[in-house]
């Protein structure tokens, strides 16, 4: 038996643990184009910040891949041919499958504005990337941040660590708008112009200007002018498709597959960010762009390709992430709607959390620690946290088994209702009934 | 926020160095390295949690490096002694 698996992100890596924990002897062909190979690419964001050297990326060591004994190819695949069980790495060479997996991931939406192939113009998605702009990022120097989401403020925060004075594009009237509430991207705006980013609201990118092939400066859709030496983007991003256009491989946003993270030819699989994943429970499929549904799903995938059934059960959208300091847990739905700053779906997001039922939206607590609840009849549906994370488990808990809360429910309603604590206390009364 | 006691329970200094250990909850963790890479003992923390487990090495001083630098909130303090914490 022969596995190949194209790409060596999270997804990739937890299909060869998961095939190797089943077949012994089978061998395992990991492909990928990437010269780094595995790497935490969540964690580019704080390289560029400068907590982490690029060295302390890798989460394995030679010793670890020894162990898991399969063999790693660089090179990018160009085609599958999918009547002979057969790939084209680099438009040359042909390597046999007998089960086949597609972890190939998701890339940032290129920038469509005249200007957007000057140097200068960055984005984030590989750790190239990074050290790319690591190179270019000059202290005392001007950068442009254009985007929504979580990724751009990464930039944003990353260019600032670097002593980049940095200009903030946003489209719409705020940060993050179909996540966030409006005091939540008052909190995240406010803390990023006290570290001294400059915010310009209702903008949208017209042009990039250069001079002698580099970025100098900016034109917006008013006409105004930015000068900068930089311009990084982060506007979306898309799962990765050209691989599969001649495959005849059923595609929507991202390449369909079952629960058994298998796509319409029952030899070939498909896992993580491009990967578009049949929900059993809602009877849709759906994208997510997060590093755990990655590894989970690449361990569903590596099982069923070993021979081991196994379903994967989309447990609630939960992401945690730092903004602008604050570290944050976005739990279930808790936005809605559509955001100017972000084409498709934006990075470390999932489509669920704008599903909204009818909820009703009750707050707490000041800046730095933040929870917003969003409560349907019975149950919680969602939940932000900001700030202190110490109900954010309790909370992920009784989301996931729709815990019925109507003990506490007109209490949670009440004007200034101490959430917190009403919340602390429900969870170790329902957390005795589970134990019993 | 002011919250019930309950939470508090292991927030003691004293308390983690003699009788606490570093636990991760690993569906927060994104494998940054951020915990490794400041272990002034090298402890490979990001290993433990990949693999859902305590960062039970023997040579674990819980200084709390890895707990305070993480930027996900992945890691925090917990009894080691099994029967003062009704287990969840
Ligand atoms: C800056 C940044 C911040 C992020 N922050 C968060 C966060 O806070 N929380 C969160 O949950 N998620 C976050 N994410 C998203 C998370 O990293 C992804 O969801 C996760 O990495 C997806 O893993 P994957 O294995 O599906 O794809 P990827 O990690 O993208 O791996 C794809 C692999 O496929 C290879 N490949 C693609 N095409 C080919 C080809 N034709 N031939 C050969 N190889 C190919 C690539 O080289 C790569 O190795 C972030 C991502 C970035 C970039």
């Amino acid at each position: 038996m022969r596995y190949v698996i194209i790409g060596a992100g999270v997804a990739g890596i937890s299909a060869v643990e998961a095939i190797r924990s089943v077949d012994t002897v089978g061998e395992i062909i990991m492909i990928s184009d990437d010269p780094h190979g595995y790497y935490s690419r969540p964690g580019l964001a704080y390289f560029l910040t400068g907590e982490l050297h690029d060295k302390a990326l890798f989460p394995r060591t030679k010793e670890h891949y020894k162990r898991l004994n399969f063999n790693y190819l660089r090179g990018r695949v160009t085609r599958i041919l999918r009547s002979d069980h057969a790939l084209l790495i680099d438009g040359k060479s042909r390597l046999v499958y007998d089960k086949l997996l597609l972890a190939i991931g998701a890339r940032a939406t290129p920038l469509d504005v005249p200007g957007a192939k000057l140097e200068g113009v960055v984005k984030l998605d590989h750790l190239e990337d990074a050290k790319n702009i690591l190179k270019q990022a000059k202290r005392g120097k001007t950068a442009v941040v254009v985007g929504g989401g979580i990724t751009a403020l990464e930039l944003t925060e990353g260019l600032l660590a670097r002593g980049m004075k940095v200009h903030y594009l946003l489209r719409g009237d705020r940060y993050w708008s179909n996540v966030l509430d409006k005091h939540e991207s008052e909190v995240v705006e406010n803390r990023l112009e006290e570290e001294g980013v400059t915010l310009h609201h209702h903008s949208e990118l017209k042009e990039v200007i250069g001079r002698h092939g580099r970025v100098s400066g900016v034109v917006l859709q008013d006409e105004r002018a930015l000068k900068c030496d930089m311009l990084a983007y982060a506007v979306g991003i898309r799962p990765c498709l050209e691989l599969i256009q001649e495959t005849n491989l059923a595609k929507d946003r991202g390449i369909l597959v079952n629960e058994h993270m298998q796509t319409t030819d029952p030899n070939i699989y498909a896992a993580g960010d491009v990967a578009q994943v049949f929900d059993p429970l809602t009877g849709k499929s759906v994208l997510d762009s997060l590093w755990n549904p990655a590894h989970e799903q690449g361990q569903v995938a590596g099982l069923n390709m070993a021979g081991r059934k196994t379903a994967y059960l989309k447990s609630a959208p939960f992401n945690v992430t730092r903004l602008a300091g604050l570290t944050t847990t976005i739990i279930g739905v808790v936005g809605h709607g559509k955001d100017d700053d972000m084409i498709g779906i934006a990075r470390g997001d999932s489509e669920t959390w704008r599903q909204l039922p009818e909820a009703i939206v009750a707050q707490s607590g000041f800046d730095v620690n933040h929870m917003r609840l969003l409560i349907s009849e019975k149950n919680l549906v969602g939940a932000i946290l900001m700030g202190d994370q110490t109900l954010s488990r309790p909370l992920q808990k009784m989301i996931a088994a729709k815990a019925d809360i109507s003990p506490i429910r007109d209490l949670l309603m009440q004007p200034n209702a101490p959430l917190a604590d009403l919340i602390a206390q429900f969870w170790m009364s329902w957390r005795a009934t589970l134990a019993l | 926020m002011a919250l019930l006691n309950i939470f508090k329970n292991d927030t003691s200094k004293r308390v983690v160095l003699t009788t606490g250990r570093v636990v991760s909850e690993s569906s927060r963790c994104v494998q940054c390295g951020i915990c490794s890479y400041n272990c002034p003992i090298g402890i490979d923390v990001r290993a433990h949690v990949w693999r859902s487990e305590p960062v039970n090495h023997s040579e674990c001083l819980t200084c709390g490096e890895c707990v305070a630098r993480c930027p996900r909130g992945v890691l925090s303090f917990a009894q080691t002694d099994l029967f003062a914490r009704r287990k969840e």
